[in-house]
C-alpha cells in the first residue's frame, strides 16, 4: 500500500514537472535542436534579451499586471467592506452571485463580451482606435475583482464587529477606524488578493488577446505570435525565467501566514478544476 | 442626597426586524453612581447599553447627557467609553498600544505624557510589566484588565461594562468585582454595568435596574430590590423566594395557607388578593404543634452554611434555609416574623414563580449551564 502511494506520488510529479524540466534543460542548450542536448550555454538567454520586442512585452505585462492588481485590490477591498456591511440578507446573496459569475464564466466568453463592449462604446464616442492599454486594464480589473473580494470577505467575517466599534468608542471617526483598526486586521486577505490578482493578470492570454489593440502587446500575446512564426529556444529561455519568477513568488507567498488564505485559494482551485472539466464550453 | 443627573433615558423604544427589544424604557443615571442593569439573557441589556454608547439609535425616545439630547451624537463624540462583552482588543497592537490608543486618537503627541498615563493605567489594573506583551497571548482575566485600562485612559464621564466578568472563573470573578467597585469609588466615574448574575448585581451596585423582556421591572438600591420586590418576577429573579397566594384581611394582617399573619405592610385595602413573599432564610423551624403553619419535609440538602429544606405546607412547597438539621419526611412547624413578610400587588407574573414543587438541584444546575452557553 505504502509503495503504491509512493509510486503514485512519483508519477504525479513526473507528469507535472517533466515538461517544465525538459523546457528548462533545452533553454540552456547550445544548439537549436529540441531533441539533442549539445552542451550548456546561455546563448538563448542572450538572444532573448537582445530581442527588444520581447523586453517591451515583458515591461508591458509588468505595468499592466501591477496596475490592474493595485486597482482591483483597492476597489475589491472597498467592495468587500460594503458587502460585509449589508444588512439585507437577500441583497447580499444577490451581490455575491453577481460577484461569483464572472469567475465561473469561461475566459473566452468574458473576452469576447468585453471586446464587444469596448468596440460598441468606442464607436459611440467616435474614437479611432478603441482597444488600448486602458481597455486591457479595465478587462483585467474586471476579472481580478472577484478574487480580491473573495479573499478579503472571510477576514472581515472573522473580525469581531465590536473591534471597529471599540475604535469609534475611543474617538475614531469611521474612516480613521477603518485605517487604524480594520485594515490591519484584514491585511492578510488584502495581500492574498493582490498576489492573486497579479498572477492572474500576468498569465492571462485569452481575455487579453480580445481586448488589447495592436499598440499594446503583453508577454503572452507576444509569445503566441512568436510561436506562430517559428519556435526558437529563446522562448524556452523566457518561459523558464517566468517559471522561476512564479516559483519565487509562490515561496514568498507560502512562507507568510497561510491558514488565512486557504478559503479564497480553495475557491480558485475549485474553479480551475471546473474549467478543466468543461473545457471552453459556455456554462 | 444631592446628586447630579448625568444621563436620562426617556421613553426609549427599539425594535429589530419588527421585534420590540426595548419597550418604553425610562431611567435616570447619576454622577458617581454604580448602576447595574440586571436581567436574563435576551432582555435588552446590551441594546440599552449600546444606545447609551451611541452604537444604536432608539426608534423613539430621547437620550439626554448632561442636559443635552444626544440621540444623534456619534460614539466618537460622546464622553462615554465601553468595555465590550468579548473585550474587542485590537489584535495587531500590544498591551501598551492598546491602552494608548485613545490618547493617540486624541492626537496627544507628547510621548512622555502617553507613557506616564499608560503606566498609571497599567498600575491601576495590576498589569505592570505587561507593556510589550501581545494581547493574543494574555489570559481572559488579563485581557479584561487591558480592556478596562483602554476604556478609562481618556477619563470618560461614564464607563459602560457589558458582562465584563462573564468569561472568568468564580474566584477571579469575585476578585474583579471588588476591584471594579473600588476603581469606581476611586475614579468617581459613573459605571453602568450589565450582568445576568443577581449576586454580582447586589454586591457591587448603588442602584440595580431589574429588566425583563425589554421593560424595566424595578429600580432601587440592592436592599430595596431584595427586601421589597415590586412583583413576583423580581422576587423570584433576585435570590430564592417563596411566593404564596394570600389575602390582605386588613392593614397589617394577611391570610395565607389558612393562617392569619401579622405583617408590616398596609394600604392594600380590605380582602384584597395579594402575593406574599417570604425569603427562605426568614422562616423559623419550630415544633409541629407550636408552629403557625405545619407541613411535611420532602427533601433536605446540605449547603455548607445551612440546610436547604423543602416543606410541603398544604400542597404548596416552601423552601426553608435553616442551620438546624431536620429529617426528611418529618412533620415540622414553621413561624414567620411580621417583618419577614413582604406583600406585593398581584401582577401578570403572579403564580408563575416562587413554588418549589418542581425544584431539584440538578434541574437548577442544568438550566444555569444552558444560560451561560447562550451568552
Ligand atoms: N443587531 C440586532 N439585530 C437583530 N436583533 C438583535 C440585534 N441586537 C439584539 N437583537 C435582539 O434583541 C434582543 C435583546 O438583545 P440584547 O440587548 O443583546 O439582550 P441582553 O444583552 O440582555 O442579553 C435579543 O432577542 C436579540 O436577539
Ligand atoms: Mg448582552
Amino acid at each position: 500500500m505504502k509503495i503504491l502511494s509512493r509510486l503514485y506520488l512519483i508519477l504525479v510529479f513526473i507528469f507535472l514537472y517533466a515538461p517544465i524540466a525538459v523546457m528548462v534543460l533545452i533553454s540552456f542548450n547550445s544548439s537549436e535542436s529540441t531533441t539533442q542536448f549539445s552542451g550548456f550555454s546561455l546563448y538563448w538567454y542572450r538572444e532573448m534579451l537582445r530581442d527588444s520586442a520581447t523586453l517591451e512585452a515583458l515591461r508591458n505585462t509588468l505595468v499592466l499586471s501591477i496596475s490592474s492588481a493595485v486597482v482591483s485590490t483597492v476597489v475589491g477591498t472597498l467592495a468587500a467592506v460594503g458587502i460585509d456591511r449589508m444588512r439585507n440578507r437577500f441583497m447580499r446573496g444577490a451581490v455575491m452571485s453577481v460577484t461569483n459569475i464572472p469567475m465561473m464564466n469561461p475566459d473566452i466568453v468574458t473576452g469576447i463580451s468585453l471586446m464587444l463592449l469596448f468596440v460598441f462604446v468606442g464607436t459611440l464616442l467616435g474614437l479611432e482606435s478603441y482597444l488600448s492599454f486602458w481597455t486591457l486594464l479595465i478587462a483585467h480589473v474586471t476579472f481580478n475583482l472577484p478574487y480580491v473580494i473573495l479573499s478579503v470577505l472571510p477576514k472581515l467575517k472573522q473580525m469581531d464587529k465590536n473591534i471597529p466599534e471599540a475604535a469609534l468608542d475611543l474617538g475614531c471617526t469611521p474612516l480613521r477606524s477603518f485605517f487604524k483598526v480594520e485594515l490591519p486586521f484584514i491585511m492578510p486577505g488584502v495581500v492574498t488578493g493582490f498576489i492573486m490578482a497579479f498572477t492572474l493578470s500576468f498569465d492571462d492570454f485569452v481575455i487579453s488577446n480580445f481586448t488589447s489593440g495592436s499598440s499594446f502587446e503583453t508577454l503572452t500575446i507576444h509569445i503566441y505570435s512568436m510561436i506562430k512564426k517559428s519556435v526558437k529556444p529563446d522562448i524556452y529561455a523566457l518561459s523558464t525565467l517566468i517559471f522561476a519568477a512564479v516559483l519565487l513568488l509562490l515561496v514568498v507567498y507560502n512562507m507568510s501566514d497561510r491558514s488565512e488564505r486557504d478559503d479564497a485559494r480553495g475557491k480558485k482551485r475549485r474553479e480551475l478544476r471546473f474549467r478543466g472539466k468543461e473545457g471552453g464550453a459556455a456554462k | 442626597m444631592n446628586r447630579k443627573k448625568l444621563i436620562e433615558l426617556r421613553g426609549i423604544t427599539k425594535s429589530f426586524d419588527g421585534e420590540v427589544v426595548l419597550d418604553n424604557i425610562s431611567l435616570d443615571i447619576y454622577e458617581d453612581e454604580f448602576i447595574t442593569l440586571l436581567g436574563p439573557s435576551g432582555c435588552g441589556k446590551t441594546t440599552t447599553l449600546r444606545i447609551i454608547g451611541g452604537f444604536e439609535t432608539p426608534d423613539s425616545g430621547d437620550v439626554i447627557f448632561d442636559g443635552a439630547r444626544i440621540n444623534d451624537t456619534p460614539p466618537y463624540k460622546r464622553h462615554i467609553n465601553t468595555v465590550f462583552q468579548r473585550y474587542a482588543l485590537f489584535p495587531h497592537l500590544n498591551v501598551y498600544e492598546n491602552i494608548a490608543f485613545g490618547l493617540r486618537v486624541a492626537r496627544i503627541r507628547d510621548e512622555e505624557e502617553i507613557s506616564r498615563r499608560v503606566r498609571e493605567m497599567l498600575e491601576m489594573v495590576n498589569l505592570k510589566g505587561f507593556e510589550r506583551r501581545h494581547v493574543t497571548t494574555l489570559s481572559g482575566g488579563q485581557q479584561q484588565r487591558v480592556a478596562i485600562a483602554r476604556a478609562l485612559i481618556n477619563k470618560p464621564r461614564v464607563l459602560l461594562l457589558d458582562e465584563p466578568l462573564g468569561a472568568l472563573d468564580l474566584k477571579l470573578r469575585k476578585d474583579m468585582q471588588n476591584e471594579l467597585k473600588s476603581m469606581q469609588k476611586r475614579t468617581g466615574i459613573t459605571f453602568i454595568y450589565v450582568t445576568h448574575d443577581q449576586e454580582e448585581a447586589l454586591s457591587m451596585s448603588d442602584t440595580v435596574v431589574v429588566m425583563n423582556n425589554g421593560s424595566i421591572m424595578q429600580i432601587g438600591t440592592p436592599t430595596d430590590i431584595y427586601n421589597e420586590p415590586k412583583n413576583a418576577y423580581v422576587a423570584d429573579f433576585i435570590g430564592e423566594s417563596n411566593i404564596v397566594d394570600g389575602v390582605m384581611i386588613d392593614d397589617y394582617s394577611v391570610k395565607m395557607s389558612g393562617h392569619t399573619f401579622v405583617c408590616v405592610d398596609a394600604g392594600f385595602g380590605k380582602n384584597t388578593p395579594v402575593d406574599v413573599v417570604v425569603r427562605p432564610e426568614d422562616v423559623d423551624v419550630v415544633a409541629p404543634e407550636s408552629g403557625m403553619l405545619r407541613g411535611k419535609v420532602t427533601s433536605v440538602t446540605f449547603k455548607g452554611v445551612h440546610y436547604e429544606v423543602i416543606v410541603d405546607i398544604g400542597g404548596f412547597k416552601w423552601m426553608i434555609q435553616t442551620t438546624d438539621y431536620v429529617a426528611p419526611d418529618a412533620e415540622i412547624g414553621v413561624d414567620i416574623e411580621p417583618d419577614a413578610i413582604h406583600i406585593m400587588n398581584k401582577s401578570e407574573y403572579s403564580g408563575m414563580f416562587g413554588d418549589y414543587s418542581s425544584f431539584s438541584d440538578e434541574l437548577d444546575a442544568l438550566s444555569e449551564n444552558t444560560e451561560e452557553e447562550e451568552d
